[in-house]
């Protein structure tokens, strides 16, 4: 089955690679893995997707514990969560075709960010099953893909939960986890927030 | 000066004094180009050093050392290969959970990946092999990291770390402020749970079993709850099952002590493990070596697992109670609900599975003029009156020695049980008798593992050492030639050994030595070797094909092992 792991560690050289030597030591194959900032300093926030036996998951979170680096770690696979992937095509396009593929940019809620002679890039953003259904329509019209970037899943639980565990830890001072987005940042349209909540089948849990 | 204030101080200093604040009064190691400014300090501070023949044995010695005493123990080597040299033993504490720190020089920050003379990456090398490790590149941040590391080695499941220390950082100075440089974090791993109703319920078991059997584990040992289990066994009357490296971990001579389990561990033994119907797992992981084939093992009992790390709970067993936490602790948490039991009719049970089986155990048997390894053991324990601490190689010397050999105490078995370290004894004792200098120190090596490191003799001689070394001398690699019979049709491919004269080598580092080849011979000699001031070095020349039993053959349960033969195993040869 697939597991997904949030991982909160310290941002320092060589982090990543215990992590993944963890996983290939059990012989699991990473899936995705997405790292990036959190809402503490110096920690970063990993998000880790493997194939592996439904019992491996203790495991994987028991010896994840283990490396000193590694300040939290949820298997965020067993509660109701957000998922999101972002994706970046570069399709070609001839003048006849770049218009039914801004049609299906559109219907899939995606962007286009850069239009060249011979090619378009198309920004997508949701759960890997939207970006999956965009990549099969595109193929669908023999519109031929040159380059897919996908970022990998990063998932985050919904309701209070994380924060509330954070501040029961200890290890966060509740200033450092901003109360809301900053004024220049536009709150998600009406649009958006049907889909974040339809998007993984699962029922919102009220905090 | 670790007390005082902030003291100005180059980095090699820094590196010593954290030693000497950390309590650390030996360490183990080898000089080399990249770790140079740290001997170049070495004179100012009260710790002794230990010039070892080969960075190897000096992880075995710090390791050795640690499983004496309880304590970290300390080993240091340049970069490049007295780096790479340290991999072996750094696996080999890894496997059994030892708390060590091992410093290694680096080549100069400013060189750093670009593979500069003697560099290598030993970080990344060590990086599955230790608990954690540091690259440490600025003088100011090897106190704090040395600090760390010790924190790191000794807390929650012991393990090794390295440090790596690069030559510019010994050799710049910085502010050395000890307390400020201690550990920051004291995160404790949060899957720790010994929950309440856990508790309960593993008493409940315990108190409604009706077969139960403890698995004594190295854990009992790092966690000191030998006075926990015994309490424990007699009052609810469990017999008690030992694991290779548990040995020591609950007397030897205790009513309620059945011996070894596992591979070579006596039938009886393997035999109650089969028809028990509680295990309680005193930390102990449920190894290969001790559980057979996964899927007939202990069919009958229900299992609760008292461990340390949460990884190991259902790792190899599953297992109905997980409570996860320091073993004495969660010990005295169970005891108060464990009443008196008496042992109903399950520890005559296990006197009638023991059979005949004394009656075929070779130390039983009349005197045929052979010298058997299991002899030489056995009279070994006698004239020690089983108070030496001993470390062994790996191989059938080693299944030998932890079958006659009755310990008694926690650390007075010394052996690589995880990893299986061909190599280890020599080096392992002279750790050991640094650690406890009071003690009888004996170093017991098959004449295959002996040399692989018997370079340390010169080691013994000149740190004037008293330790006494026992060859189990067959001109075999005993247990490879063991396997081959039993498993290739006696093809003996590459497992005769050529050695030197051991006696004639020992005499050439000034080691007294002797040779003996009846058992008529053999408490004399151990008797000299006792009573000699200094080194003593006595081969054994022992019976070349004989086998180690009881033995479960790879693949077979536990109660599916092959026995003694009966009579004289040369007879029916």
């Amino acid at each position: 089955m697939q597991h997904t792991f949030v991982a909160y560690v310290e941002d320092k050289p060589g982090v990543l690679t215990r992590v993944a030597s963890l996983f290939r030591r059990l012989n699991i194959n990473i899936s995705s893995v997405t790292v990036g900032g959190s809402e503490r300093p110096n920690i970063s926030r990993m998000t880790l997707v493997a194939d592996a036996p439904p019992a491996a998951g203790h495991r994987i979170m028991a010896s994840l514990y283990k490396l000193e680096n590694v300040v939290q770690v949820d298997d965020v696979g067993r509660f109701s969560s957000v998922s999101r992937e972002l994706a970046l095509i570069k399709v070609a396009t001839t003048p006849q075709t770049r218009s039914h593929i801004f049609e299906l940019v559109n219907v899939f809620r995606g962007k286009v960010v850069d239009l060249a002679p011979g090619s378009l890039m198309i920004e997508i953003t949701g759960s890997e099953s939207k970006i999956e259904g965009l990549l099969q329509v595109l193929n669908e019209n023999q519109d031929r893909v040159l380059e897919i970037s996908r970022t990998g899943r990063m998932v985050m639980r919904r309701g209070h939960h994380t924060s509330r565990v954070l501040e029961a830890l200890g290890d966060v001072e509740p200033q450092n986890i901003p109360a809301g987005p900053p004024a220049s940042e536009p709150l998600p349209e009406a649009e958006e927030f049907d889909e974040f909540h339809n998007d993984s089948g699962l029922p919102h849990q009220k905090p | 000066m670790t007390n005082q204030e902030k003291t100005r101080l180059t980095g090699a200093e820094i590196l010593w004094a954290t030693l000497e604040g950390e309590g650390v009064r030996e360490v183990f190691g080898y000089p080399g180009g990249a770790i140079l400014p740290a001997y170049d300090a070495l004179r100012k501070f009260p710790i002794r050093h230990i010039l070892v023949r080969h960075e190897q044995s000096a992880v075995h010695m710090a390791d050795g050392y640690a499983r004496a005493s309880g304590r970290v123990g300390v080993a240091i080597a340049t970069s490049g290969p007295g780096a790479t040299n340290m991999v072996t033993g750094i696996a080999t504490a890894m496997l059994d959970s030892i708390p060590l720190v091992c410093i290694t020089g680096q080549v100069g920050s400013k060189v750093l990946g670009t593979d500069a003379f003697q560099e290598v990456d030993i970080t990344g090398i060590t990086l599955p092999v230790t608990k954690h490790n540091y690259v440490v590149t600025r003088a100011e941040d090897i106190a704090a990291v040395l600090r760390d590391a010790f924190r790191v080695a000794s807390s929650g499941r012991p393990g090794p770390v390295l440090v790596d220390i690069t030559k510019d950082a010994q050799q710049a100075t910085a502010d050395f402020d000890f307390a400020a440089a201690a550990p920051q974090k004291t995160r404790s791993h949060p899957m720790l749970s010994v929950l309440e109703p856990s508790i309960a319920e593993a008493a409940e078991l315990i108190m409604a079993a009706r077969r139960p059997l403890i698995l004594a584990g190295h854990g009992i040992i790092h966690s000191g709850a030998t006075r926990q289990v015994l309490a424990l066994a007699e009052r609810a009357q469990i017999p008690v099952a030992c694991t290779l490296l548990g040995l020591g971990s609950f007397p030897a001579s205790h009513k309620l002590n059945l011996g070894m389990m596992g591979m070579h561990g006596e039938s009886w033994v393997n035999h109650s493990i089969q028809e028990a119907d509680l295990l309680i797992a005193c930390g102990m992981r449920f190894d290969d070596r001790v559980t057979g084939t996964l899927s007939t093992y202990a069919q009958k009992a229900k299992k609760i697992h008292i461990d340390i790390d949460p990884s190991e709970i259902n790792k190899n067993v599953p297992v109905q109670v997980s409570l996860i936490g320091d073993l004495a602790t969660v010990l005295d948490q169970l005891l108060p609900r464990i009443g008196s039991r008496n042992g109903g009719g399950w520890l005559e049970a296990i006197d009638q599975m023991k059979g005949d089986a004394a009656v075929l155990d070779i130390k039983n048997l009349p005197d045929s003029g052979h010298l058997y390894a299991a002899h030489v053991i056995h009279d070994l324990w006698h004239a020690t009156s089983g108070n030496a601490v001993i470390a062994t190689d790996v191989g059938q010397h080693q299944m030998w020695e932890a079958q006659y050999y009755k310990h008694e105490d926690p650390r007075s078995l010394i052996t690589s049980g995880g990893l299986g370290t061909m190599g280890f004894a020599l080096p392992a004792a002279i750790g050991a008798k640094l650690a406890c200098p009071n003690k009888e120190v004996w170093a017991i090596a098959g004449d295959g593992g002996f040399q692989m490191t018997s370079p340390e003799l010169a080691t013994i001689v000149q740190e004037k050492l008293d330790i006494n070394i026992a060859i189990i001398n067959n001109g075999y690699l005993g247990m490879i030639r063991q396997w081959q019979e039993t498993f290739y049709e006696k093809n003996y491919e590459c497992s005769p050994i050529f050695s030197p004269d051991f006696v004639k080598l020992a005499e050439a580092f000034g080691i007294r030595a002797a040779t003996v080849r009846t058992r008529a011979e053999v408490m004399s000699t151990v008797e000299a070797a006792r009573s000699h001031k200094g080194p003593f070095l006595i081969n054994f020349m022992v019976e070349q094909e004989d086998t180690v039993y009881p033995m479960i053959v790879p693949g077979a349960a536990l109660h599916e092992m092959i026995r003694r033969p009966s009579g004289n195993p040369l007879v029916e040869r």
